[in-house]
C-alpha cells in the first residue's frame, strides 16, 4: 500500500480522481452485493407467502431477544464506525484508532452472539440436513425455513467476518499513520461497507424473527 | 412437403397448421431481412468499395426520419407476431370442456398412461381421431416434457404440480412422442408414439382392457387408504365434505381463498396442513410416501366425479 | 501526437520472466494472460463439441455411452457460456483497449484486475477437476430437481467452479464501470467516447447486476445438494421453478453480455473500414443501453413450457419482442454507414460483414421464440440450438476474431498474414452456416436437443451438421497457428497501419507500459474521419 499523503496511485492523475473512483467503486460493489442477498430474499419471500403458517413456527423458535440484542449492536457500531471516519476527516489518529477497535469489538460481540444462536439450534435438531427435527406436520416447509434462516444468516456473518478482518487492518495502517485528512479513503469505504453490513440486518431482523410475534 | 428432404413433420392436430402458418410467415420475415441486410451490404461494399488511400467520404451522422422509420416498422412487425402467438397459445392452453381425460405419469424414461375406463399404456397412447384429448400429467421423479411434434404442443411435466394440455388429432396414423427435458441418463430413449385412430376401433381397443376405471381405481384407494375415515357424507365428519368440492371457491384458515382444482387436492393429501380449510382442525396425516403419483391421480378423479349427480354418493349433500 | 517510433521499452518487453507476468498490473498483460486462458478453455470446449458431432453421424449411440454423452454435452456448455463467451471479449480485448482508447495509464484497479484473472483461473480449475474427476451430466442449466437429488455426477464441484468465475466476471464490470466514469482523457466527453467503451460499459451494468444472482443461486444449489435440503426439491416442499426463475434471471442478461462487447467491436470495425463515422452514433449508444436494461425483464422466456401463468408469459414474450428493436437498430445503422463510405476488405471487416448477416439471421430466430404459440413447439429442439449458437458464435465469436485480427498489430507489434486471414475467415463462415443452418430444420422436424441417440429420419441434416463441424473446426485453428507464428515471424507493425481513429491509434505497437508518452487531448468526435489532418496534440 503506497503512502499516499499528498500523491497518489500512478493510473490516477490527482487525489481527486482517485477518491472518486474509490467511492463509485464501492458504491457499484455494494450495488452488486444488494442483487447477492436480493436472491436469498427473493427465495424466503416466495417461501414465506407458501407456506406463512410454518414459517411463523420455525421463526418462533428464533430468540427474539439474541435478534434484538444484536440489532442494538450492530446499529452502535454503525454509529462508532461513522465516529471512526469522523476522526479520520479530522486527523485524530487515537480516536480513530479507538473508534475502529470500538466497532471490531460491538462487530465480534454480534458475532458471537451468533455463534450462541447457531449452537443452540445445532442442540435442538434445528440444523437442515440429516439431524433435522420438527414436530408437527410442517417439518419440510420449517426446514425450508431454517434452510434460508442459515443461508441468509451466514452469509450475512461471513460479510461481518470480512468487514472485521478489513477494520483490523484498517487498525493497523492507522497506527501507522497511513490515513490523514487528505487521504482517508480506506475508512471512509470501509464505513461505506460497514452499513451497508448493518444494513442487511435491519431487514434480516424483521423479515426472519419477527412472523406473527404479539 | 419434399419427399426425401422433409421442412415439416406431419400436421395432425387442430392447431398444427396455425403454428405452421406462423413460422410460415416468420421465415417470410426473416428471408425479408436477411436478404435486406445482406443484399445491402453487398450492395454498398461493392459501389463504395475502397478506390483510393485518399478517398474521404462524406460524413453523415444519421438521420431522425431513417432512426423512426426502421424502429416503427420492426416494432409494428414484432407486434403483429406477438399478438398472433399469442392467440394460438390460449387456445393452446384452454381445453374444451368435452375433452376426453388421459391420466399420465412421466418418469424417468418412460411415459404411464391411465384412460379414465382404467386401461393403461406404456409409452403408447391409443386416442380417437376428431375428439379433443386432455392430459393430466404429473411427474414421479424429475422434469420431462410431453412433446408431439406431429400435434406442434409441448407441456414441462414438473414434480410437485399437476400440468394439463390438450390436442385434438386430425387424421388416424402414429405419430412420435419425445420426452423434450434432459432427465437424465436414458432421456433420449424416453420415447413413444401417439396412436390415433377412428373412433369406433378406439371404442374396441378401449374395451378390450381390464381393471378399473379411474375413478372406480380412485374409490378403492379412498377405502384403503382409510380417507373415508374422516371425509364423510355429512358435514359432521373430522375433515371436510368432499362431494362438490372440486372446483368450488375455498376459504382457508388464513382467510385468503383458493379454488379446490387438481393441484390443490394433490397438495392437501401430501401436504395437509398447507391449505388447510378454514373450522378444521390440523389432524390430518400426510400420505407423502404412502402413495404414489398414479394414485394420486385416481383420488382426485374420484373426488372430482363426486360433483356429478349420478355419482355413488346416496344423499346429496350441499356444501355450508 | 502520433508516433511512429516505439519507445525505449513497450509492454511486452519491459520485463521478461514469469513472475513479471503472473505479479503484473498492467491491463495490457492481463489481458494476454486472459487471451491465452480463454483459448484454452474453447479448445477444451470445442474437444466436446466435436466428440458430440461425432456421435450424432448415425442415429444409434454408437460412440459413447449415454452417462458419458450427457456429460460432454453439459461440459461443452459449461465451459463455452462461463469460461469463454463471458470473459472472452470484455476480458480480452476491453482490457487491452478500455484504457486505451479513453487516454487513460491503467484501469482504476489494476490488482483487482489481476485478482480477477486469478479467479477465473481458480475456477476453471475446479472446473477441470470436475471434468477429470468424472464430469457432470445435468446439462449447463442445472435444473432441478435432477441436480440437486438425481445425478450422480460432480454438480458441485462444478458448480463452485462458475461461482468463482463470475466474481471475475463481476470484478471486470466493476472496474470497467469505474474506469469508464472517472478517468476519461480531458476533453472525451461521453458522447465522444467510441461506442466499443459504450457497449463495454453497458455490459458491465449487466455483470455487476446480474451475476451475484446466479452466484447465490449456484450456492443454494451446492448446499441443498450437500445437506439433501428441500428449497428445489418439491417431494421436500420445495419448488423446481423457483431455481429456473432465479437461474434464468442472470442467464438471459448474460447473453447479452455475450453480445454487447462484440457489437462495439463491430461499429469499431465499421467505422474504421468504411473511413465514416458510424451512422446515428447516439442512437447506437442507447441502444446499448436499452438492450442491458430491457435485458433484465425478458428471462420467463425460458419457460414458456413449464405451466407459468399464461399472463405472466404474455408480458415477457412482449418484452422480448420490445429487446430485438434496440438491436434491429444497430444492424440497420451499421448498413447505413457503408452507405457512402470508402470501403475496405481486409479481414476484420469480412468478420464484421459476417457479423452482420449472421446476427441477423440468429436475432430474427429469436423472434421465432418469443411467439409463445411457436415456441411451444421448438423449445428444447435443436431450432434453439441453432438460434444461440447463431448469435453467439456467428454473432460474438466472428466479432472477437474480427477485433483479434484488427488490434493484433497493436497488441503484439506484429502483422498477422492477411492472405490466410482472409481464408480462415471464408473458411469459419462456410462451415458455420453448415453446421448450424441444418438445425434450425431439425429442430421445427421435431429432434429434441440433449438427445444422444435420435430416429433415423434426422440423419441427413445431422451428417450435414456434423461435416460443417469439421470445416468450422479447421477454420478455428488456422488463426491460431499464424497468430503465433505472427509473433516470431511477423512483419513489424506501425503506431497505426489501418490509418484509424481513435486514441489506441495514437501510440506505438506494441503501446509502452503507461500507454501514452504524453497526456491525449481530445477534441473531436469519435471516428472524425472526414477531418482533414489529424490533430497535433
Amino acid at each position: 500500500m503506497s503512502e499516499a499523503h499528498a500523491s497518489h496511485l500512478h493510473q490516477f492523475d490527482s487525489p481527486e480522481q482517485q477518491r472518486e473512483s474509490a467511492s463509485l467503486g464501492m458504491w457499484v460493489f455494494i450495488a452488486q452485493e444488494i442483487m447477492f442477498f436480493g436472491g436469498l430474499f427473493l427465495a424466503y419471500v416466495v417461501y414465506r407467502n407458501l407456506y406463512h403458517d410454518a414459517f411463523a413456527a420455525a421463526s418462533h423458535h428464533l430468540d427474539l431477544r439474541f435478534g434484538a440484542f444484536n440489532t442494538a449492536v450492530l446499529i452502535a457500531s454503525s454509529l462508532t464506525m461513522a465516529l471512526a471516519v469522523h476522526a479520520a476527516q479530522l486527523g485524530h489518529r487515537k480516536v480513530l484508532v479507538s473508534f475502529l477497535i470500538a466497532t471490531i469489538f460491538l462487530g465480534s460481540v454480534f458475532l458471537g452472539v451468533k455463534v450462541v444462536e447457531y449452537h443452540d439450534k445445532f442442540v435442538h435438531h434445528l440444523v437442515p440436513g440429516a439431524n433435522f427435527q420438527f414436530e408437527g406436520p410442517l417439518e419440510h416447509q420449517a426446514e425450508i425455513f431454517y434452510s434460508l434462516y442459515f443461508a441468509m444468516t451466514g452469509l450475512h456473518a461471513l460479510h461481518m467476518v470480512v468487514g472485521v478482518g478489513l477494520l483490523a487492518w484498517l487498525v493497523y495502517a492507522a497506527t501507522r499513520g497511513r490515513y490523514t485528512p487528505e487521504y482517508y479513503s480506506p475508512v471512509e469505504m470501509s464505513g461505506l461497507y460497514w452499513h451497508f453490513v448493518d444494513i442487511v440486518w435491519i431487514f434480516l431482523f424483521p423479515f426472519l424473527y419477527l412472523i406473527s410475534r404479539h | 412437403m419434399f419427399e426425401n428432404f422433409p421442412l415439416f413433420p406431419e400436421s395432425a392436430s387442430t392447431l398444427s397448421g396455425r403454428v405452421d402458418a406462423l413460422y410460415i410467415f416468420l421465415v417470410a420475415v426473416s428471408l425479408f431481412f436477411s436478404l435486406l441486410i445482406a443484399g445491402l451490404i453487398i450492395y454498398f461494399a461493392i459501389k463504395y468499395r475502397r478506390r483510393s488511400a485518399q478517398d474521404s467520404p462524406k460524413e453523415i451522422h444519421g438521420s431522425l426520419a431513417l432512426e423512426l422509420t426502421w424502429s416503427i416498422i420492426p416494432l409494428g412487425i414484432a407486434m403483429v407476431i406477438f399478438v398472433w402467438g399469442a392467440s394460438i397459445y390460449f387456445s393452446m392452453r384452454r381445453p374444451p370442456e368435452s375433452a376426453m381425460d388421459v391420466y399420465v405419469v412421466g418418469k424417468q424414461w418412460m411415459w404411464k398412461f391411465q384412460h379414465t375406463s382404467g386401461r393403461r399404456e406404456i409409452n403408447e397412447l391409443h386416442i380417437p381421431v376428431g375428439r379433443p384429448v386432455k392430459l393430466t400429467m404429473a411427474s414421479e421423479d424429475v422434469i420431462h416434457s410431453f412433446f408431439v411434434p406431429a400435434f406442434r404442443v409441448k407441456q414441462d411435466v414438473v414434480p410437485g404440480y399437476y400440468r394439463t394440455m390438450w390436442f385434438q388429432a386430425t387424421k388416424p396414423g402414429k405419430y412420435k412422442l419425445f420426452c423434450a427435458e434432459y432427465c437424465g441418463t436414458k432421456h433420449a430413449g424416453m420415447t413413444g408414439q401417439i396412436v390415433v385412430v377412428e373412433p369406433g376401433e378406439f371404442q374396441t381397443w378401449l374395451s378390450g382392457g381390464s381393471g378399473l376405471s379411474v375413478v372406480a381405481s380412485g374409490e378403492k384407494l379412498f377405502q384403503d387408504l382409510g380417507c373415508v375415515t374422516c371425509h364423510k357424507l355429512e358435514p359432521t365428519g373430522r375433515g371436510p365434505v368432499l362431494h362438490g368440492l372440486f372446483g368450488k371457491e375455498v376459504q382457508l384458515q388464513s382467510g385468503e381463498t383458493v379454488v379446490a382444482d387438481e393441484n390443490y387436492l394433490r397438495e392437501s393429501i401430501l401436504n395437509p396442513q398447507a391449505k388447510m380449510l378454514s373450522g378444521y382442525q390440523p389432524i390430518m396425516p400426510t400420505y407423502q410416501g404412502l402413495i404414489t403419483e398414479e394414485g394420486l391421480l385416481q383420488i382426485v378423479a374420484y373426488i372430482k366425479s363426486l360433483n356429478a349427480p349420478s355419482s355413488t354418493v346416496t344423499q346429496e349433500v350441499s356444501l355450508k | 501526437m502520433t508516433t511512429n517510433s516505439s519507445p525505449k521499452f513497450n509492454y511486452l518487453d519491459v520485463a521478461y520472466g514469469v513472475k513479471s507476468w503472473l505479479l503484473t498490473k498492467d491491463h495490457k498483460r492481463i489481458a494476454i494472460l486472459y487471451l491465452i486462458s480463454v483459448t484454452f478453455f474453447f479448445a477444451v470446449g470445442g474437444v466436446f463439441a466435436s466428440l458430440i458431432r461425432l456421435e450424432l453421424i448415425t442415429p444409434e449411440g454408437d460412440i459413447f455411452q449415454s452417462e458419458n454423452y450427457n456429460k460432454m454435452f453439459t461440459m461443452h456448455g459449461v465451459i463455452m457460456v462461463f469460461l469463454f463467451m463471458i470473459p472472452a471479449i470484455p476480458a480480452v480485448l476491453g482490457n487491452f483497449l478500455v484504457p486505451l482508447m479513453i487516454g487513460a495509464r491503467d484501469l482504476a484497479m489494476p490488482r483487482i484486475n489481476l485478482l480477477s484473472w486469478y479467479l477465473y483461473i481458480i475456477g476453471g480449475l475446479f472446473t477441470i477437476y470436475a471434468m477429470v474427476s468424472g464430469g457432470v451430466d445435468t446439462g449447463w442449466t442445472f435444473y432441478t430437481p435432477y441436480s440437486t437429488t438425481y445425478s450422480n455426477t460432480h454438480v458441485i464441484a462444478t458448480g463452485l467452479g462458475a461461482f468463482i468465475v463470475g466474481f471475475s466476471s463481476i470484478l471486470t464490470g466493476l472496474n470497467f464501470i469505474v474506469t469508464i466514469h472517472k478517468m476519461r482523457a480531458p476533453g472525451l466527453t461521453w458522447f465522444r467516447l467510441p461506442l466499443f467503451i459504450w457497449a463495454h460499459y453497458a455490459a458491465s451494468i449487466i455483470m455487476i447486476l446480474g451475476t451475484p444472482v446466479i452466484a447465490i443461486t449456484i450456492v443454494l444449489l451446492a448446499v441443498e445438494r450437500a445437506f439433501h435440503l428441500g428449497i428445489f426439491n418439491p417431494a421436500l416442499g420445495g419448488d423446481p421453478l423457483l431455481f429456473q426463475h432465479l437461474f434464468w434471471f442472470y442467464s438471459h442478461p448474460a447473453v447479452y453480455i455475450m453480445i454487447l462487447p462484440a457489437m462495439g467491436v463491430v461499429s469499431e470495425l465499421v467505422a474504421c473500414f468504411s473511413r465514416k463515422r458510424i451512422f446515428g452514433y447516439s442512437f447506437v449508444a442507447y441502444s446499448s443501453l436499452a438492450i442491458a436494461a430491457l435485458g433484465f425483464f425478458v428471462w420467463a422466456h425460458h419457460m414458456f413450457t413449464t405451466g407459468i401463468s399464461a399472463y405472466a408469459a404474455l408480458i415477457f414474450s412482449v418484452l422480448s419482442f420490445l429487446v430485438a428493436i434496440p438491436s434491429a437498430i444497430k444492424v440497420f445503422n451499421w448498413t447505413a454507414t457503408l452507405y457512402k463510405g470508402s470501403i475496405s476488405y481486409d479481414t476484420p471487416m469480412l468478420y464484421a460483414f459476417g457479423f452482420i448477416g449472421l446476427f441477423t439471421i440468429g436475432g430474427l430466430t429469436g423472434l421465432f421464440l418469443a411467439s409463445m404459440g411457436l415456441d411451444l413447439h421448438v423449445h428444447d429442439t435443436y431450432f434453439i440450438v441453432a438460434h444461440f449458437h447463431y448469435v453467439m458464435v456467428g454473432g460474438t465469436i466472428m466479432a472477437y476474431l474480427g477485433g483479434l485480427h484488427y488490434w493484433w498489430p497493436k497488441i503484439s507489434g506484429k502483422q498477422y498474414p492477411e492472405g490466410w486471414a482472409r481464408f480462415s475467415a471464408l473458411v469459419i463462415f462456410i462451415g458455420f452456416n453448415l453446421t448450424f443452418f441444418p438445425q434450425f430444420l431439425l429442430g421445427y422436424l421435431g429432434m429434441p436437443r440433449r438427445y444422444h441417440f435420435y430416429p433415423e429420419e434426422f440423419q441427413v441434416l445431422n451428417v450435414m451438421s456434423t461435416a460443417g463441424a469439421s470445416i468450422l473446426g479447421i477454420g478455428y485453428l488456422i488463426p491460431l497457428i499464424y497468430f503465433a507464428w505472427s509473433m516470431r515471424y511477423g512483419k513489424a507493425a506501425d503506431a497505426n497501419p489501418w490509418a484509424a481513429k481513435g486514441l489506441e491509434w495514437e501510440t506505438s505497437s506494441p503501446p509502452p507500459t503507461e500507454n501514452f508518452l504524453e497526456q491525449p487531448v481530445v477534441k473531436e468526435e469519435a471516428y472524425a474521419y472526414a477531418k482533414e489532418e489529424p490533430e497535433v496534440v
